[in-house]
């Protein structure tokens, strides 16, 4: 089982948080923070596990982590977990000849065109879409990347085809345009023409 | 109205977005809290709006103010809200805020439930993943329970999408809900072989994680995985299984022999590191669990050696890493074997990886031997001395400690040499393990009796530079060796050859400066030296020398009876009184030496740790009761004092107060801590000053003042360490040159015969210890309790998920579903059958313990019937030995392919009325077959159960069952299952019935007896949901028929009709008994009463065996056993009014006879009626 997945950056801060146990907010900084200073102070040129901080887990805990540019992606997993089969997770490594076996990093690659720190912190929630098509409930979910990349795909396409979150404030500009303000006294003066306004709403 | 929408338009166009919200942040670096809790009135606002994408927005936003560590619960209801939303995109995002901030705790959880229902059943695939996902992370056991039966739907959903999601949400509907593993499993199984890969995955995944912690129950689907095993080219799913097999081998031995060959195939060929190195550690797990050993199996040794050497020698640190950890297994069941590479592992010691350094020590402390043991530990002394950093420099000294110390100091054979390493560590300056040391300078003193002339002439001279290692007191653990030091000085003061110069030394003004509890230890020792010097002194009648030593005493102690520490000033101040009036009966030239020796007289023994613990409770004893008023919470507790004595554990304190709870107590020294903590006066012991300060982060940071080494502590007549070395080796170059000559003696005596090649390593045995010494093992009380200290914790969620799997699967003494393990399904709760929870509670409360206890029963005596017909006997075995079957798996499967023909010829024989099934109702009968198991059918699980036809067109089936109702006597549920027969969707179902005088369909409150129910889901092409409608009825001795009609939408692409279907619904007076557990003298009483009418039946030409027909009379018609004996049985069962049914069967050449009792005759004949018709139709 995987206990939580952290990205955070160079200076400890958090860019996706995702615990798959419950833990209270100031904990979860807590452990953020922790897990920040245990990894921020070793070498890129070591191994990327780590016998779990003390906050989380316990000695069947394990933190497994990669270093990219500015960003730390950190796994605490238990020893259900192969250790090389979440490196390849987060990023293929230990693959050579099978392709099956493919990454988090690399879809966040894909569906962003080269993923860099700023992605993460302006697109939080779509990184947590993506997470969700690989891992779910702490369980790895999906380990094909294409299949990943296609829901995540079609569920964004979804999205679009419903307007999306942004599409809202632009229809309601739109709207305000539409009504043509010095009108609309001039309408109601007219009086009986004034049954118009209400057809403004194109809602 | 339009106006407000426009308003609302306008003023959502000046809201922020998630990106506006981001970038604000960071445009706010220095007063960041302040403009985020602007921003967070500002999000109040907006979910104080109608407008749904207004909100969405607002939740958007606080899902990212969350991660910065901000609490969002208070908008618990308005993300509840946007998930109930119908669009996608918001519902999307109501989700994720959901299963970032919902927990166990969060109450409007319990409103969700309907929602995520209508998600889950949606017709858009998203709505359900999204719902899935965002369940898997908030789920409840309350939702867990209610929703498991639609998830169990789910996992046989069209789109491999959901059917992966659904598969591994059931992992954590079982940690939350146990009771739906076992009703969930053969589906769950049927997963593993999924065409879908993802969805196999997910399976393999799920159970893996199920067999991690109870792997017994799962041992039988072992052929299973091991067919996935050679078949699978899924990289992940390989992993996961391999490691699964490495949880099972311990289990079965037999296992892990067919194991070998096929995983040192992919040893060999896979490319991939990750397979690799699973399969090297699964390797690893089947050889540790077979013990005896097989010729070949050194071999599969040496290729995990030879593989993880590979591992370890590669540049890539993290392959290094995992090398070494799978080294550290093969090394508990075979060390010679890793013995051999100690240069590679003693080489990452060397690492600049801390990690590796770390798993390298860990190795080391297994790999010792008599033999390399001063070598290894040489090592690590070096690399004592050029660690940087202290923590790891305090990882090697409690490594070293642990070396030498493990089981019993083992490999010790010269203590001589460990007690100057003990005293070399303690040169170490600002470890915090001071007390490691000197707890094991105590054992060592006290256990050793032959080492203990030389370890009280090393803390002699300890005491005597005490002064160097007290230079930076406050801060330094290292001054705890001082403790054991003079402890074992003044203990065993015989063996001191200047006892007066150790005397004086304890009593030097500086060690006032050490802490309390040494401080102490000083004064006390001090009195047993002063025993031992006037011993000597009035030996030689130099009563001057007596006097003056006393007067030393008188002269020092004072400064100790100042001490603010009461302990050290209370043992002051008795000493300095004794030693006065021993000064004065001196002055009277009274001898007085043999009385001051008696004060200290006898030996102490070394107590086991666990002594204690382990002392049996005499009976009449209650530890848990209070011997006086508990004290009030106020009383502020005294610190316990230091224990003085206590030589094993010198910071072990025992709770006073036995009976308070571990919480309580957590609490009580929590508020101590802090009360010590804010009192000035408060002097705190070193320990714990040095832990607090250890907690603090970036400890590193802080510059520890070194003291100058240059100077070593190389005090005169103090051995190093590495003289032993030295003189060690010379012993043993001897001994061996002794040997030798000795062999080449024997040679010549012995000339002609075969050479041995001798000089070769010596072995274990060879070597001698240097003096013999005598470990005085540590006491435990008389009559010790045997105990097993390593419990589980009780807290333990996957404790609950230790249910027996396999009489499910297959297994002769199989054990069904009973009715109160079965997946609660939704049902429509008409107003009046609407309980308290707490009467509801109650009453399920109330039924399943006994029920439980008659399984156990029904199970031992299915367990002692004769043997099952031949066929059947003959898969059973088959299932029970999953070796065999994997040996020959292709010949087996086409045995079996036969065998599941045959059986299905003969169930269509035997079943006419099953053919009715529901489609993957009937998918789970053949998988029963396919197990081998003939009770299966006859036993069936409920999915394969009483479900008969209520109505069938070219859209949708309908099957039901109705079972009684156990908490209202006069009602029975009626449990449809709709099937959509077509393409389309199915909607607005509506289910009515005409009602009759004695039965009727419960409507909501306000509706006319003529309204029909509305069915509460839709139905996605080719889907099927279950729905349970509640009927009252009045009079139950006769069966009963009622007309219905179902009527709903078919909606295709461009339009929608409306169709309906005629049914009738049938309740037999079967339907009214309910499964009632009764025990043997009950029953008896029963039938003596008198009161019950006798009724007889006879059944012709019944070809089954009796259990079978035992187990069908349970299941169809509602019954259980009683007792049986032989082919004669008793059975029981009970009305929903009341009524009690009793049945005596009894079988004999192919005639099955009936009597039954029962005190209303007219339900009996239609019972009777009703059993006779399910035997006429096998």
């Amino acid at each position: 089982m995987i206990k939580a997945i952290l990205i955070f950056n160079n200076h400890g801060k958090p860019r996706l948080i995702r615990f798959y146990q419950y833990f209270a907010e100031d904990m979860q900084q807590q452990i953020i923070r922790e897990t920040f200073h245990l990894v921020s102070k070793r070498d890129d040129n070591v191994c990327n596990f780590l016998e779990g901080g003390s906050l989380i887990g316990g000695s069947d805990y394990k933190l497994i982590y990669r270093h990219y540019a500015t960003l730390y992606f950190v796994f605490c997993v238990d020893s259900s977990e192969s250790e090389l089969g979440i490196l390849d997770l987060i990023q293929k490594m230990y693959e050579k000849v099978c392709l099956s076996l493919q990454v988090f990093v690399e879809t966040l690659d894909k569906c962003f065109e080269n993923v860099c720190e700023l992605d993460l912190i302006f697109h939080m929630d779509k990184v947590h879409y993506i997470l969700q098509e690989v891992v779910m409930g702490g369980m790895v979910l999906e380990t094909n990347m294409n299949e990943i990349v296609a829901q995540v795909e079609l569920q964004n396409r979804m999205e679009k085809s419903e307007g999306g979150l942004s599409a809202a404030p632009a229809r309601a500009v739109s709207a305000v345009k539409n009504m043509n303000l010095p009108e609309i006294p001039r309408n109601i003066n007219i009086g009986d023409i004034n049954i118009k306004v209400p057809s403004l709403s194109p809602f | 109205m339009a106006l407000k929408i426009v308003k609302g338009s306008i003023d959502r166009m000046f809201d922020k977005n998630l990106q506006d919200l981001v970038r604000g942040i960071r445009n706010h670096k220095e007063d960041e809290a302040k403009y985020i809790s602007t921003c967070i009135d500002e999000i109040k606002q907006e979910l104080k709006q109608d407008n749904i994408a207004v909100k969405a927005n607002a939740v958007c936003k606080l899902t990212y103010l969350q991660m910065l560590g901000y609490d969002v619960s208070w908008a618990a209801f308005n993300i509840v809200e946007v998930m109930s939303s119908s669009k996608f995109t918001y519902k999307r995002i109501g989700y994720l805020a959901a299963s970032q901030c919902f927990h166990e705790g969060t109450d409007v959880i319990m409103l969700t439930t309907n929602q995520i229902r209508k998600d889950l059943s949606s017709p858009n695939q998203y709505d359900t993943g999204v719902a899935l996902t965002g369940l898997s992370c908030f789920v409840t056991p309350d939702l867990a329970r209610d929703l498991a039966s639609d998830i169990m739907t789910l996992m046989s959903h069209t789109k491999p999408y959901i059917r992966k999601k659904a598969v591994l949400i059931m992992y954590k509907v079982f940690l939350k809900y146990p009771e739906s593993l076992r009703p969930a499993f053969p589906r769950l199984k049927e997963k593993l072989e999924d065409p879908d890969p993802g969805v196999q995955s997910a399976a393999v995944n799920v159970i893996c994680e199920l067999a991690r912690r109870n792997p017994k129950n799962y041992l039988s689907l072992a052929p299973l995985f091991f067919k996935l095993m050679t078949s699978s080219t899924n990289n992940w799913v390989l992993i996961k299984i391999i490691k699964l097999f490495g949880a099972l081998t311990p289990l079965e031995p037999r296992l892990g022999k067919k194991l070998i060959e096929p995983l040192t195939n992919l040893i060999h060929s896979t490319s991939a590191m990750s397979l690799l190195y699973e399969c090297v550690n699964t390797v690893i797990a089947v050889l540790i669990s077979l013990s005896s050993g097989m010729p070949n199996h050194s071999a599969s040794i040496q290729l995990c050696v030879q593989k993880l050497r590979i591992l370890i020698e590669d540049s890539d640190q993290n392959l290094k890493y995992l090398g070494l950890l799978a080294m550290s297994k093969i090394l508990k069941t075979h060390p010679k074997s890793v013995q051999s590479h100690k240069d590679l592992i003693l080489q990452c010691l060397d690492d600049k990886d801390e990690s590796i350094r770390l798993r390298a020590l860990d190795l080391l402390y297994g790999m010792v031997s008599k033999k390399n043991l001063m070598e290894i530990v040489k090592k690590l002394m070096l690399h004592v001395d050029k660690a940087e950093g202290t923590t790891y420099r305090d990882e090697l000294l409690t490594k070293i400690i642990d070396i030498c110390s493990q089981s019993n100091y083992q490999y010790i054979t010269n203590f001589e040499w460990y007690i100057s390493i003990l005293v070399e560590l303690t040169r170490l300056e600002g470890t915090r393990h001071g007390h490691l040391i000197a707890s094991q300078m105590l054992d060592v003193a006290i256990r050793v009796k032959a080492i203990r002339v030389f370890a009280v002439a090393q803390m002699a001279t300890l005491l005597d530079n005490g002064h160097l290692l007290t230079g930076n007191m406050q801060r330094n653990g290292i001054c705890e060796v001082l403790y054991a030091a003079a402890w074992i000085c003044g203990e065993f003061s015989e063996h001191l050859e200047d006892p007066m110069q150790t005397l004086e030394a304890m009593l030097r003004p500086k060690v006032a400066t050490l802490p309390g509890h040494i401080q102490a230890v000083y004064v006390q020792n001090a009195a047993k030296l002063f025993a031992t010097v006037l011993r000597k002194q009035e030996g030689t009648t130099d009563s001057l020398a007596a006097q003056e030593t006393s007067q030393l005493l008188i002269d020092r102690l004072p400064l100790f009876v100042q001490s603010a520490n009461l302990e050290v000033q209370e043992r002051a101040s008795c000493i300095l009184q004794l030693v006065k009036y021993i000064q004065k009966l001196q002055q009277k030239e009274v001898e007085v030496a043999e009385e001051v020796t008696a004060l200290f007289a006898g030996e102490l023994n070394p107590v086991a740790p666990k002594a204690q613990k382990k002392v049996p409770v005499p009976d009449g004893l209650d530890l848990d009761a209070w011997i006086n008023e508990p004290p009030s919470e106020s009383e502020s507790e005294d610190e316990k004092p230091k224990a003085i004595f206590t030589k094993e554990e010198p910071k072990h304190t025992r709770p006073r107060h036995t009976e308070v709870d571990e919480k309580e107590l957590a609490r009580r020294r929590e508020a101590r801590k802090q009360e010590q903590a804010n009192n000035p006066f408060y002097i705190k012991t070193s320990p714990s000053s040095q832990k607090v300060y250890q907690d603090q982060p970036g400890v590193e940071h802080i510059p520890v003042v070194q003291i100058d080494l240059s100077v070593p502590l190389k005090v005169p007549g103090m051995p190093m360490s590495d003289q032993y070395l030295k003189l060690e080796e010379e012993r043993r170059q001897k001994e061996r040159s002794e040997r030798k000559k000795k062999e080449k003696k024997k040679k010549r005596e012995k000339h002609g015969r075969g050479r041995r090649a001798d000089s070769g390593p010596e072995s274990e045995e060879d070597i001698t210890p240097a003096h013999h010494v005598d470990i005085v093992t540590e006491e435990m009380p008389e009559n010790a309790l045997p105990s097993d200290d390593d419990d589980k914790d009780p807290n333990d969620p996957h404790k609950a998920l230790d249910i027996d799997l396999d009489n499910l699967v297959s297994g002769s003494a199989s054990r069904p579903l009973t009715d109160n393990e079965k997946l609660p399904v939704r049902t429509h709760r008409p107003a009046e059958a609407v309980k308290s929870p707490v009467e509801a509670g109650n009453g399920e409360s109330a039924t399943p313990e006994p029920k439980k206890k008659k399984e156990k029963k029904k199970d031992k005596e299915r367990k002692e019937t004769p043997a099952p017909p031949a066929d059947a006997s003959a898969e059973v075995a088959a299932g029970s030995e999953p070796e065999e079957e994997s040996k020959s798996t292709k010949h087996k499967k086409k045995k079996q392919k036969k065998e599941k023909e045959e059986k299905e010829k003969k169930k269509k024989k035997k079943h006419h009325h099953h053919h009715h099934h529901h489609h993957h109702h009937l998918h789970s009968a053949d998988e029963s077959v396919q197990n081998g198991t003939v009770e299966e059918e006859e036993e069936p699980l409920p999915p394969m159960s009483n479900y008969t036809l209520l109505g069938e067109n070219s859209y949708i089936k309908m099957v039901y069952d109705v079972q009684g109702n156990l908490q209202d006597g006069s009602q029975v549920v009626v449990s449809v299952i709709f099937e959509n027969k077509t393409d389309h969707f199915l909607k607005s179902m509506e289910f009515n019935v005409l009602d009759s005088l004695n039965s009727k369909l419960q409507r909501p409150e306000g509706s006319s007896p003529h309204d029909g129910l509305a069915v509460p889901f839709q139905l996605p092409p080719g889907v099927s949901n279950e729905a349970r409608f509640v009927f009252s009825v009045q009079s139950i001795v006769m069966p009963q028929k009622l007309k219905g009609t179902l009527t709903f939408i078919v909606k295709t692409e461009d339009a929608s009709t409306h169709e309906k279907l005629d049914f009738k619904l049938h309740f037999t007076c079967t339907s009214y008994l309910i499964t009632t557990p009764c025990y043997s003298d009950a029953y008896a009483k029963l039938l003596e009463s008198g009161e019950l009418k006798s009724s007889s039946l006879k059944l012709e030409g019944v070809i089954m065996p009796f259990h079978h027909l035992l187990a069908r009379i349970c299941f169809h018609h509602h019954f259980s056993v009683v007792e049986r004996i032989d082919s004669c049985a008793s059975m029981y069962s009970r009305s929903i009014q009341g009524h009690h049914v009793c049945l005596l069967v009894k079988t004999s050449n192919q005639t099955v006879s009936i009597d039954a009792k029962c005190d209303e005759p007219s339900l009996l004949g239609n019972v009777l009626d009703e059993i006779k018709h399910t035997f006429s139709q096998c």
